[in-house]
């Protein structure tokens, strides 16, 4: 995780988000609250930046896609549920905390 | 004309009063009533497996016979669910009987099947079919576990059949959640099957809805004013030309708005140009959300192209077995407490000669809900334990599932919880996602009046 620097924006208070689960993989959809906010989306919470900050889970690969029409990106989150719905051990089988969890991710430059 | 299409359930288990209170408080033309997620079936597999009478979605029959007054006094109102499971003859007939006790036994219900391949996989595979891993591409001949189900994700076209046979309640298997919404579209406007944008836009309107709440302010982080206890269940109102709005009845609880909308609409999705239903290969990046008055969110140009020529295929497998045990733990070192009587029922185990498979510890309060990534508090006065492991043998998850309890009199002090009793061991089923030719999986529809179908409830169809 990033340490707060002085221009840091925290993702929550620009966005929100949702997360959900495909077999094994998480994807979560992040929105702009506006289309300002959304340029510094898609300027700033880069693929390398969400995969760093869901590392821990053992992520495989991060894909992002743009819906600049609905100021929305989504990320695409392999191989992050540990086993999906069925096999995977933790409380949280289907990656419902994971939009909520991106939210405390911090944007820097 | 407007149709409107409400939306009563998003899941197996979901509010059980929320499809009365929609029809009740607003005037629709469908009611659709979406039971099944991704592993749902399988589950539902196992219960067919011990009673052939059952393996569909029994809530339905509550939720039904909770809509029998909204029946008899809404002549206009139809259903259409995919609650038929693993069985949805059964299911027909369950439902018949519901219908038939509130002299309703003349309502015409339809049945479609044919999204269950599990008694042909083998005719599929020797003919060419080697339903390959979606993401590994490796053969299904590959796995060597049991399959416990595979079904083929249908479209819309069986259910407009149903409805274009007279049926008022439309009961499915597999189909595409989109497409329980798509059917009623195609069956009043009339569109033709390529007509694109307007098949765009009756899916999004059905994956908008699909989960029911969660369009209306339910899994919202704004969570506070919304009112979520009475929160009202999604209406999407279809014009003819494919206009599109998304609302909920007057007075309820929730909200729709822009962002409720557009979390939704990238919910569960992978490429957004490509949402791919049976029906149509939507672009959601075309789409336009605009709030148009107090929960009413206009939904416009969505686009589209044909579908592939394969449909999607869910297969279950069985893959061990898992047990998860939980404890809560009280103290000032209450992370450091919790983490020994983990250890402590693992070396337990390795003494009784159990070493497992496959083990999971969390400390639920210290910020391991989204491990390494949520805030630590190692600090946190007291937190939830919770232990959950994974093996191919059962009675080693059962040894595990025998050594929770005893922490409370062998254990550190400030443990409790107890009392919620061993934890359950239940069968694993691993996902095998896989598509098949659609041309291989033809459709079958049956329509005939509940009080019939409820006579036939003995009679099992493969």
């Amino acid at each position: 995780m990033s340490s707060k620097a002085k221009n840091s924006i925290r993702l929550g208070d620009i966005a929100h988000a949702r997360s959900g689960d495909k077999g094994n993989h998480a994807n979560i959809g992040v929105v702009a609250n506006s289309a300002a906010d959304y340029a510094v989306l898609a300027s700033r919470l880069t693929v390398e930046r969400v995969a760093a900050f869901f590392a821990p889970l053992g992520v495989s690969r991060v894909e992002r896609f743009e819906l600049p029409r609905i100021a929305a990106l989504n990320f695409m989150l392999y191989d992050a549920l540990a086993g999906g719905a069925s096999r995977s051990l933790r409380i949280d089988t289907q990656g419902k905390l994971l939009g909520t969890a991106m939210l405390e991710l911090e944007l820097d430059d | 004309m407007t149709l409107r299409i409400g939306n009563g359930a998003g899941f197996l288990g979901d509010w059980i009063d929320a499809p009365r209170r929609l029809v009740e408080s607003s005037r629709l033309e469908y009611l659709t009533l979406e039971y099944l997620a991704e592993l749902t079936l399988s589950i539902l597999a196992r219960v067919r497996e011990k009673d052939p009478s059952r393996g569909y979605a029994a809530d339905f029959l509550d939720v039904l016979a909770s809509l029998t007054p909204a029946l008899l006094s809404q002549p206009q109102l139809r259903i259409v669910t995919n609650a038929g499971g693993m069985n949805s003859a059964a299911c027909a007939a369950a439902a018949g009987k519901v219908l038939a006790d509130a002299g309703l036994g003349n309502v015409a219900i339809g049945v479609v099947s044919g999204d269950d391949l599990l008694g042909r996989l083998d005719k599929f595979q020797q003919s060419g079919h080697d339903f390959a891993h979606f993401d590994s591409g490796e053969p299904l001949s590959s796995l060597g576990k049991p399959i416990v189900s595979a079904n083929a994700y249908l479209g819309a076209r069986p259910i407009v059949e149903a409805l274009a046979g007279g049926a008022r309640i439309v009961i499915t298997g597999r189909v595409a959640d989109a497409s329980l919404a798509v059917g009623p579209a195609m069956h009043e406007f009339g569109w033709r099957w390529n007509d694109w944008p307007r098949l765009a836009q009756a899916s999004v309107a059905g994956h908008l809805i699909e989960c029911g709440a969660q369009v209306t302010g339910g899994y919202s982080n704004t969570w506070r004013d919304l009112d979520l206890a009475s929160v009202g269940y999604p209406i999407a109102e279809l014009e003819s030309d494919g206009g599109l709005t998304i609302t909920k009845a007057d007075g309820s609880g929730g909200r729709v708005d822009r962002r409720t909308v557009c979390e939704q609409l990238v919910y569960e999705i992978g490429d957004p140009r490509h949402y791919l239903t049976p029906d149509v290969d939507v672009d959601f990046t075309t789409v336009e959300v605009e709030k148009t008055a107090p929960n009413r969110v206009s939904v416009r140009g969505a686009t589209g192209q044909a579908p592939p020529d394969t449909l999607k295929v869910s297969i279950a497998y069985r893959d061990g077995f898992m047990a998860s045990g939980q404890l809560l733990v009280v103290g000032r070192d209450a992370v450091e407490r919790a983490r020994a009587c983990a250890a402590i029922v693992f070396a337990r185990l390795r003494a009784a000669g159990v070493e497992l498979e496959a083990t999971n510890v969390e400390c639920l309060g210290a910020g391991d809900g989204v491990p390494g990534v949520s805030a630590a508090n190692e600090d946190a006065p007291e937190v939830m334990l919770r232990i959950a492991v994974r093996d191919s043998r059962r009675e080693a998850v059962e040894r595990f599932a025998r050594e929770i309890a005893p922490l409370i009199t062998s254990g550190p002090a400030g443990l409790a919880g107890y009392a919620a009793g061993r934890p359950e061991v239940r069968p694993v089923f691993a996902y095998w996602p896989s598509r098949v030719a659609r041309d291989a999986t033809p459709t079958q529809v049956e329509v005939k009046p509940a009080g019939d179908w409820a006579n036939s409830g003995s009679v099992r169809r493969i």
